[in-house]
């Protein structure tokens, strides 16, 4: 037995230069893969990244006041602060004050608790006739809130660069002056409605879905190839065709003078002075959603079932069973998987469903991404914005992940 | 469905329910489309059937709608249509040969982690799109792209790429490597093995992920709502501008615009998907 290693042609040991062509491959490989892969981390996961660190940076008010923090540090919170925490308060805020940057303080000290914002306001006018001695006495002239251990309070608990209270807003949660976690106040309580809703309106949604595709999916499986082609179509017209065209087709259908309500009229269900609200309420989602979303149902049922040879079916009746107990016992186990697919994929698509909620569902038929949308937009609250958005990307993602394990992100089939 | 003669009547009833019940399924899929076709052509001012449409009289109908899109004096859909379609170009030819050539690399023998790689390149399809958007855009307005064409064209390269990557690494699946290896052995270079070689037997693959990353373009909102300033307004931002004040006759002239576009769209994706199994041998 030799052991002499066989060599190439160029001499080289066969192993080694192997190896070397098959690491010039997988480099050949990552290099094309690279382009996308970099375009992707600096425009897409670093900004997902960012919007993470943005839930949770609370450095504004602490860059704002250093001299403030820097006294308070000492201050036990028991009593009102010395005169030398309201002097270096003084310090802080009248440079805010005169060139106008005290807004977002406002706003963020009101948060952590109200009363802040007026009397910040009032103080901003009036500490530009402050007299260089007796800060204390003149600050409590101004307003009341400076008189109120509770406040300063309030604003120590802000000097943590780091919080995540925004989370806790977002479950409707929130600290207590003694940084313990209580409920929010009752009237304030809207984001748990708002997570139940969006999960019960997506799972309401998928069950739908699959309750309609599944039928349609077996016949367009079964059917000769000349008729399946051109049903095909009703299923991937709506595929292609405009979100925005498919949810105004549904405003029409909706409306109170629309062709449902005067089909539920010239039938008899409903009077034509009290035609019923079919839009703008949680109903609109619903039927909006499914019709859109069910393509989506419809396509992996489709692909699943096309493979399955009808010979099991003619088998498992030629066995004795019944149609349904051929259909339960061989078919149904054999589109699971389609199932598991579609399910997912609708239900990762409806949790996170904007546009169609935002122009049909109304006040109760909004969901999640309506109201973050509100935030990003509307009360500019971005770090809450970026918190609700962060708490629907871990749901989300666990789902892709389970979607994953359970499918393969390469079967994702479209069309 | 003709049914064999032997079978028993309750199976009939039961395969004749079936057959409703999907038609009633199809229908609910497709009728909604077309409630807009006949409403666009209204020749009054209210978006329901008048009587006069019903009873198919001509002077109920009118082509009024659509002289108001093109002709209107306030109507933006002029500016909206040319921004439209120059993101959506610009976005396509970025999708297409980004995600065209990750494909390459993914379907690649030698591509290590390539479900991680998989993961990763599709997860802007996933994603819901309210939060791409809020993460774009905090991106986009750091690095002063906000309320720019370059801005909403580079985010939509984001969302179309993941379709460019499933439709093109689809096609690749089954691809025989050895005509490549052939023509690298007469001598060809790389390039010129996959100008010559691949991209012909895999275009109709790369056509169809490009109409997809085109109509991901054409059709998106939320991104755009973020980002886009009075200059850079697209047709799907005004209709949802025009849905949320209220529904518009004009709104249904446009809509019947896009299902035409979105119905050559589908004919030609289709024509595609034949031709592209046909090429690689797939019978069916």
């Amino acid at each position: 037995m030799s052991t002499e290693k066989i060599l190439s042609s160029d001499g080289i040991p066969l192993e080694i230069s192997l190896k070397k062509a098959e690491r010039k491959n997988k480099l050949k490989a990552l290099m094309l893969v690279g382009p996308l892969f970099l375009f992707l981390i600096i425009t897409y996961i670093f900004p997902i990244g960012d919007m993470l660190f943005r839930s949770v940076d609370d450095r504004m008010i602490t860059q704002k006041l250093p001299n403030t923090f820097a006294a308070l540090e000492k201050w036990d919170g028991k009593e009102l602060p010395d005169e030398a925490t309201y002097e270096a308060f003084y310090k802080d805020f009248y440079p805010l004050a005169i060139s106008k940057e005290a807004g977002k303080l406002y706003q963020r000290l009101n948060y952590e608790k109200s009363g802040f914002s007026s009397g910040l306001k009032k103080t901003n006018r009036t500490i530009k006739k402050f007299e260089k001695a007796n800060y204390k006495e003149q600050f409590m002239a101004t307003h009341k809130i400076w008189k109120d251990v509770d406040y300063w309070i309030a604003l120590k608990n802000t000097a943590p660069n780091w919080s995540y209270a925004k989370y806790l807003k977002g479950l409707d949660l929130k600290f207590d002056q003694d940084r313990n976690i209580i409920q929010q106040d009752e009237d304030r309580r809207v984001h748990k409605i708002l997570w139940l809703r969006t999960i019960k309106v997506a799972f309401w949604v998928t069950v739908f879905c699959f309750l309609l595709a599944y039928p349609i999916s077996h016949l367009l499986a079964t059917l000769p190839m000349k008729y399946s082609n051109l049903l095909m179509i009703c299923v991937l017209l709506p595929f292609w065709t405009s979100l925005l065209v498919r949810t105004s087709s549904w405003m029409v259908l909706l409306q109170q003078q629309g062709p449902i309500n005067d089909l539920i009229v010239w039938l008899g269900w409903a009077a034509d002075d009290n035609r019923p609200e079919l839009m703008y309420n949680v109903v609109g989602t619903f039927v909006a959603m499914t019709q859109i979303l069910l393509p989506f149902m419809v396509l992996p049922l489709y692909s699943v079932m096309k493979t399955i040879s009808p010979s099991l079916m003619r088998a498992g009746k030629s066995l004795g069973g019944t149609p349904f107990t051929a259909f339960r016992q061989i078919y149904f186990p054999l589109t699971i998987p389609g199932i598991g697919a579609g399910c997912l994929l609708v239900f990762i698509l409806a949790i996170g469903y904007y546009i169609t909620p935002a122009l049909v569902g109304g006040a109760s038929g909004s969901l999640i991404s309506n109201t973050i949308a509100y935030h990003m937009k509307s009360s500019l609250d971005w770090s809450f914005a970026a918190a609700l958005g962060t708490m629907l990307l871990v749901g989300v993602l666990t789902i892709y992940w389970i979607y994953n394990k359970l499918v393969g992100i390469d079967n994702i089939k479209l069309g | 469905m003709a049914l064999p003669t032997y079978t028993s009547w309750n199976y009939r009833i039961w395969h004749y329910t079936y057959l409703t019940i999907c038609g009633l399924v199809f229908f609910f899929l497709i009728a909604p489309l077309f409630v807009i076709l006949p409403l666009s052509f209204n020749a009054e001012q209210y978006i329901h059937f008048s009587k006069g449409m019903i009873a198919l009289d001509p002077d109920a109908f009118s082509l009024r709608w659509y002289e108001d899109m093109i002709y209107g004096t306030k109507n933006p859909w002029g500016l909206a249509t040319k921004n439209s379609l120059i993101i959506a170009f610009f976005a396509t030819i970025g999708s297409t040969v980004l995600g065209t050539v990750a494909a390459l690399g993914l379907s690649s023998r030698h591509m290590p982690y390539k479900a991680a790689f998989m993961a990763l390149l599709i997860s802007p399809m996933i994603v819901p799109l309210i939060i791409s958007g809020t993460a774009i855009f905090f991106f986009m307005a750091k690095v002063g792209l906000a309320a720019t064409h370059t801005g909403i064209i580079l985010s939509h390269i984001i969302l179309g790429t993941p379709f460019v990557v499933i439709t093109v690494t689809a096609t690749l699946t089954g691809f025989d490597h050895s005509v490549t290896r052939a023509a690298s052995s007469l001598g060809s270079n790389p390039v010129n093995t996959f100008m010559k070689i691949t991209l012909p037997l895999i275009l109709p693959g790369v056509i169809s992920g490009a109409l997809f990353a085109f109509v991901t373009s054409f059709d998106e909102v939320v991104v755009v709502l973020f980002l886009a300033g009075l200059e850079n307004t697209t047709i799907p931002i005004q209709m949802w501008v025009g849905l949320r004040e209220q529904l518009s006759p004009t709104i249904m002239a446009v809509a019947t615009c896009l299902i035409i576009m979105s119905t050559l769209i589908l004919v030609s994706a289709e024509l595609l998907r034949r031709r592209s199994e046909r090429l690689r041998g797939i019978n069916r």
